[in-house]
């Protein structure tokens, strides 16, 4: 035993001495889905029992309630994007919003054309809907991203050609919560008659999006990601200049002007109108703090540790985002060694593949570090005591586990990790 | 994913962490895995030359929390055991030992692949040694 090294032996859990003011565990996954926020239930309440009626019951008072909540709803969302309300289409979700915006619009414009744009870090929901639709003989063109996970807009113009219909670029990434330039993408697009779909799920109520100004034609919503109820989202369907139609994947009663079937998720949808009104009115004040702890967090881990690496652009992101890699490190046995902190990692282990982060990779970011990488998404409850906490708890977990690391003692060593030759490899 | 209570107490108090050093003779070194798989293993074990019995471990490991408890398990089953019967123990052993569920079976399998390049690498050093050995009479 005399050769041991000594390793700073984890804690027997819970010893982990928060401050009183913070209540473990704590929450800093707010890119998965967000906690609902108590003014958001209380508006849904009554809709569950007392104003249960289907909004589309037109001849009485039960049904006229709930149509009345509905539109309050869409009247909120309408608000916060800069569109009209007849825009706004209700759906469960995200996921289906960009099902039937890519799918819809492949469809309806078949004679126009059969190629779609699209970017390698979109998420699953759009990168396999365009994959089924290349089974159906559509063309897709999946565009690399640059090292900070921008889209290139002259790459953008490369791809586009006389049979391009729609291009689907996402308006904030969900692991690295990088913005991209949607106004100029849509301007392109619009140059060239070319439909434009933003999957803005990550960013709607969290920076200001402006179909109009942003020259958006289609655009998803999920309530989840914004204080709102999980199981329901929205659609915006730009209907001038230019007037965008769609065929519908689901069809039955024609509601949602027949882009949409089925009975309307009233409390949800109310819901969701009531996240949006509050985002209208805090949005603005609330990224400034986002991006304040944002950046406590960032300059509390990086001040104390070496080898940490931002992932993604750090001048056009999310406020409450901070994806990082911490090289020598890997990201499952970190997030096990901060198990009282709830946040994601990149890392291979933690996914259902065993493939390291594809956005991560689509950076250039290597697969080591996409190994190694944690992302924090800070949301509406946290605290600076929680970011606090958890940038002291991951300092004393990669400090731990780095002395535990043969890459990080070969490191030190002055081994260049590149050259050696791996056995595994 | 819920870990067993054995991978978390070997992630939490990992036994016989370290390096020793990889010139000595009597030293066997392994490092097996590559930082791009998301794990590395550098396992070491010490071994009395009369007796061939493994009289000290150590190991360094980049990876999930079931691929550190792995190797801390291979490090303690070692210890003790002559060469020839540390080569006995197969992954299997610590796939039931650890409880691991089926996805991280390759942490076990990468583990054995240490305990044996660490031999390996002992038994060179020996054959190359045996012949200045042989010299010197």
């Amino acid at each position: 035993m005399s050769t041991d090294v000594k390793v700073p032996q984890a804690q027997q859990q819970p010893q982990h001495f928060a401050s009183k003011d913070v209540k473990l565990p704590v929450y800093m996954d707010n890119h998965a889905t967000t906690p609902m926020d108590p003014r958001v239930l209380d508006e849904m309440l009554p809709y569950f029992m007392e104003k249960f009626g289907n909004a589309a019951s037109r001849n009485h008072s039960f049904g006229w309630a709930a149509e009345e909540g509905v539109e309050t709803a869409r009247e909120r969302i309408a608000k916060l994007i800069g569109a009209t309300t007849k825009e706004v289409i209700f759906t469960s979700g995200a996921t289906e919003s960009d099902n039937l915006a890519i799918k819809g619009v492949a469809e309806m414009y078949r004679e126009k054309g059969n190629h779609i744009i699209t970017a390698v870090t979109e998420h699953k929901a759009v990168l396999d809907t365009c994959k089924r639709l290349e089974k159906n003989g559509y063309r897709v063109t999946y565009m690399p991203v640059q090292k900070d996970g921008l889209v290139d807009l002259d790459d953008l113009k490369r791809a586009m050609d006389d049979k391009t219909i729609l291009v689907s670029i996402m308006y904030a990434n969900n692991e690295i919560g990088v913005l991209q330039p949607v106004a100029e993408i849509g301007k392109l697009c619009h140059e060239r008659g070319v439909i434009f779909h933003t999957d803005a799920t990550q960013a709607i109520g969290k920076v200001p999006v402006d179909v109009i100004k942003q020259n958006i034609d289609l655009a998803s919503i999920s309530a989840h990601k914004m204080y709102g109820p999980k199981g329901v989202g929205a659609l915006y369907v730009r209907r001038k200049n230019p007037r965008v139609q769609l065929s519908a994947i689901i069809d039955g009663g024609g509601h949602e002007r027949g882009m949409r079937s089925g009975t309307l998720n009233v409390p949800s949808i109310v819901g969701l109108g009531k996240a949006c009104a509050i985002a209208s009115e805090e949005m603005s004040h609330e990224a400034v703090r986002l991006s304040g702890l944002r950046d406590r967090l960032r300059d509390r881990i990086m001040g104390r540790l070496d080898e940490v690496y931002i992932n993604g652009s750090t001048e056009h992101r999310l406020p409450g985002n901070l994806n990082i890699s911490f090289a020598y490190v890997e990201g499952e046995s970190l997030l096990m060694g901060i198990n009282d902190i709830a946040v994601s990692s990149g890392s291979a282990c933690t996914s259902a593949t065993l493939e390291p982060s594809y956005v991560l990779k689509a950076l250039g970011t290597g697969d080591d570090l996409a190994h190694s990488s944690i992302r924090f998404g800070i949301g509406r409850f946290n605290t600076e005591a929680e970011v606090d906490y958890v940038a002291d708890r991951v300092v004393e977990t990669v400090e731990r586990l780095r002395e535990l690391s043969p890459l990080y003692e070969m490191a030190k060593e002055g081994i260049n990790l590149k050259d050696v030759k791996w056995a595994g490899e | 994913m819920a870990y067993s209570d054995k991978v978390l107490d070997h992630y939490s108090h990992p036994r016989n962490v370290g390096s020793m050093d990889k010139s000595s003779d009597d030293v066997g070194t392994g490092l097996v895995g590559a930082p791009e798989c998301g794990d590395v293993m550098k396992l070491q074990i010490k071994v009395n030359r009369e007796t061939n019995v493994i009289e000290d471990a150590k190991f360094k490991t980049f990876g999930c929390g079931s691929a550190i408890a792995s190797s801390s398990l291979a490090t303690e089953w070692v210890k003790g055991k002559t060469v020839d019967e540390a080569l006995a123990i197969k992954n299997m052993d610590i796939v039931k030992e650890l409880s691991l569920p089926p996805v991280k079976i390759h942490c076990s399998v990468l583990a054995e692949d240490a305990i044996r390049a660490a031999i390996g690498d002992w038994k060179k050093k020996q054959g190359a040694a045996q012949p200045v050995a042989a010299q010197a009479k």
